[in-house]
């Protein structure tokens, strides 16, 4: 919790009301708007939420209900790049599982972390559907294809020379 | 383009678009869905589209972007028209080819895919194993569009099937013709539609009735959605607008999955194009009909795929199923009367409005009419998405069009259905694919997954991978759902890591016997399926991992060792490079060993090795 708390100064408040606006009358508005506070923060900040539920008259406890039921959501702050290993069935049994302990091999955390220097933060996917190519790692947006334990070192070192803009993830 | 106000504008505007394509002209079509960028399909397209312009042929050579076809691996992909030259796994520099070639009527042999059993170059789509005995009546209309462009789609016949419909005039002529077809529900479950629109439409709706696309596609493995979604979104809405006008809903929503990026940008870019056209929004086409459709995201749960949950996603709660009745048709979002159907059901609907429900009907078997979109992955030769009649065995779909298996181990099973369905062995595989041949063989149809599986691919593993899957995504609330899937993972993970008994067995059936019983809704009360279903089938292999500690696929790693046959090692070290764990030694030349106690089982060395000299056992 305490990453989240000290994050409290990053977030602006007229720019989450501006997205709880956005979404105001829509189906599905609480999930909508944590989406796009995720995608502005790269992680949704208590802060954020607060600010959510008091301006979408709605208990902390249900926007933080949301928070954590869909897996999308992440409390925490994310690392620069984002590493998603999809671990749909096929690619399951063409060895996704090898390409994700290796990536925990290398980058030296499990699925959901962050490195210590804040570059990579390694998740899991259930299914990106890009069954035929797979094993199927996803970097920042763009899928690498029939990835094999030998390519987790080149995919890494790749996204470590990357300079654009990080973080265009999944969710 | 101008907003239609007529049947009759859209009409001449589909006629123009037509004529405009130039029905005769040479055109490159290139996949560009998910997986054709996946493969680079993006640098073949900007290549093709570079050379085009420079070597002055805009005018004699098209270029159509377009959606999945469905030989998913050999893309980037190329098929030529007028005669359907099919180039696999081209790149940006047989491109450049390619088109010189199509500028001079020219094909080039040497890039053409080989037939497996004559050895010779197939210059046609039609003739290739995978698409022969395909009957591609959805999957085909993705090449003749691009997704971004609404013209495309327009001269495809996208929406005459609606304007059939406005002009008949009659809500209850569409109703009758879906009745009439005999379609099913595509998403898994196999409700006569047809039944289900007409209860809708008896529904008093005094404020409102909704019509819902659950483009959730959580089954891991399917993507014949996805394909669907990003290829032919006009297709998608044309459905729902004719389920609109039948049933009297007034409001749509796609509740489409977040881990798809592209189908939620090429349908949010349709849905405007629509209602730009006057397609969506009132007084459609003059009819004094009215209809819109909204746009949900998920985010990341497979429960939301159940008909209850999805609901209370729209809503913006947890997604957390609830007791039926009272059933979505009564009281469904915001406790209006509310129908859900599948993607592929939704695209299914003008195919029977526009040929007529006779027609439809006379492809599948009696009560499983139509075509049914298959992800064929795994195991498999040619991988990719496969249209075929309801009914075919499955022998047909693994041998005609997959090709047999990828390696030479045989294919042992398939699995169908997903993490809610079961595996199906290769002595059964003279069974027809239909509802309720697979339900009796102990598996489901599914949404359309079929993942094959072959002698390294371990039953109990995978048993497994769907346990903590299900596990994960159950929502929590009932308890046999909560604590059973987690005590089955718990079971499975020690049976796998060799510290399974013979009693574990009997616990395991008997749990899953009880999950499926008492769970509330389909995950809990399906999540039992691929536990019981691999049991029934493949014993055998369960008692290996208990007896005798032993995992006969060489996939368990705690049941496993990596070892050199030192008769066929040859020294060259490359195992020794590729080893992540500094595993093995030996000199070179000399038969090299490997340490089991630092051995991780990552495979790495016998990629590595050309000699086939690493065993695993």
């Amino acid at each position: 919790m305490s990453q989240a708390i000290a994050a409290t100064s990053e977030t602006d408040a007229g720019t989450v009301l501006g997205i709880v606006a956005k979404h105001e009358g829509a189906h599905g508005a609480l999930i909508a708007a944590l989406e796009d506070v995720q995608a502005t923060y790269g992680y949704l900040p208590e802060a954020a939420l607060r600010l959510v539920a008091e301006r979408m008259d709605t208990s902390l406890v249900d926007v933080y209900g949301v928070a954590t039921f869909y897996r999308a959501f992440t409390l925490k702050p994310r690392g620069r790049h984002v590493i998603s290993c999809c671990l749909g069935t096929a690619c399951h049994v063409r060895g996704a599982a090898g390409v994700v302990e290796e990536f925990q091999r290398q980058l030296g955390v499990e699925p959901g972390e962050t490195t210590e220097d804040g570059e990579f933060t390694l998740e899991t996917v259930n299914c990106l559907g890009a069954c035929a190519l797979g094993p199927i790692v996803m970097v920042d947006g763009e899928y690498f294809s029939k990835v094999a334990t030998t390519g987790v070192s080149d995919i890494i070192e790749a996204a470590r020379a990357d300079e654009s803009q990080p973080n265009e993830q999944v969710a | 383009m101008q907003r239609l106000t007529s049947t009759d504008q859209l009409q001449s505007l589909q006629r123009r678009l037509h004529d405009q394509a130039g029905p005769g002209c040479p055109t490159l079509v290139i996949p560009a869905g998910t997986c054709g960028r996946a493969s680079g399909a993006m640098a073949v397209i900007e290549a093709a589209r570079d050379t085009v312009r420079e070597r002055g042929l805009t005018d004699s050579i098209r270029l159509r972007v377009t959606g999945c076809h469905g030989f998913c691996q050999m893309e980037p992909s190329v098929l030529v028209e007028p005669e359907r030259t099919f180039y696999p796994q081209v790149d940006a520099e047989s491109i450049v080819r390619i088109i010189s070639a199509v500028a001079e009527g020219k094909v080039l042999d040497d890039l053409l895919p080989t037939d497996p059993d004559t050895g010779e170059p197939v210059r046609c789509q039609e003739a290739l194993p995978f698409f022969r005995t395909q009957v591609r009546t959805i999957l085909g209309r993705s090449e003749h569009i691009d997704p971004t462009r609404v013209e495309t789609s327009l001269a495809a016949g996208a929406y005459s099937a609606l304007a059939k419909a406005l002009e008949r005039g009659a809500p209850s002529w569409v109703l009758d013709e879906v009745q009439a077809s005999g379609i099913r529900g595509r998403g898994g479950a196999g409700f006569p539609t047809g039944v289900k629109w007409g209860m809708l439409a008896k529904q008093p709706g005094p404020h409102g009735k909704f019509l819902v696309c659950n483009a959730d596609e959580g089954d891991p493995g399917a993507y014949m959605d996805r394909s669907v979604l990003e290829g032919n979104p006009h297709s998608i809405i044309e459905g729902m607008l004719l389920g609109a006008f039948a049933t009297g809903a007034t409001e749509g929503i796609m509740y489409v999955r977040n881990e798809y990026p592209l189908a939620i940008e090429h349908l949010n870019l349709a849905l405007d194009q629509a209602r730009a056209l006057g397609l969506l929004g009132n007084d459609i086409l003059g009819s004094g009909f009215s209809f819109d459709i909204a746009m949900v995201k998920g985010a990341g749960a497979f429960v939301c795929g159940e008909e209850t949950a999805l609901i209370r996603s729209i809503e913006g709660k947890m997604g957390e199923p609830r007791q039926r009745p009272p059933f979505p048709i009564q009281k469904g979002i915001d406790g209006k009367p509310t129908c859900i159907n599948n993607v592929e059901t939704w695209a299914n609907i003008p195919i029977i409005i526009g040929r007529g429900a006779d027609e439809f009907a006379k492809v599948g078997t009696s009560g499983n009419a139509g075509t049914k979109i298959f992800s064929l992955v795994g195991k498999i030769r040619n991988t990719g998405l496969v249209e075929v009649p309801m009914g075919t065995p499955i022998r047909a779909i693994l041998e005609e069009i997959g090709g047999g298996p990828a390696d030479t181990a045989p294919i042992k099973a398939v699995q169908t259905g997903g993490p809610s369905g079961g595996c199906i062995p290769a002595d059964r595989f003279d069974l027809q694919i239909d509802y309720d041949s697979l339900a009796a063989a102990g598996s489901i149809m599914g949404s359309g997954g079929m993942i094959v599986l072959d002698e390294h691919t371990c039953m109990v593993d995978l048993a497994r991978y769907f346990m903590r899957f299900l596990k994960d995504e159950s929502c929590g609330k009932c308890f046999a759902c909560r604590k059973g899937t987690q005590r089955m993972f718990e079971i499975l993970d020690d049976i796998a890591s060799g510290d399974g008994t013979p009693e574990h067995l009997d616990l395991l059936e008997e749990l899953a016997l009880v999950v499926k019983d008492t769970a509330m809704c389909g995950l809990g009360q399906t999540a039992p399926n691929p536990v019981l279903s691999t049991l029934r089938y493949f014993r055998d292999e369960y008692r290996a991992h208990i007896d005798h500690k032993q995992c006969p696929a060489g996939v368990c790693k705690a049941l496993i060792t990596y070892s050199i046959d030192a008769d066929a090692c040859k020294g060259c070290h490359a195992c020794v490079r590729a080893c992540p764990a500094d595993a093995i030694a030996g000199e070179p030349k000399e038969p090299h060993r490997i340490d089991p106690a630092a051995c991780i089982r990552c495979g790495a060395c016998v990629t590595a090795c050309k000699f086939q000299a690493i065993t695993v056992a």
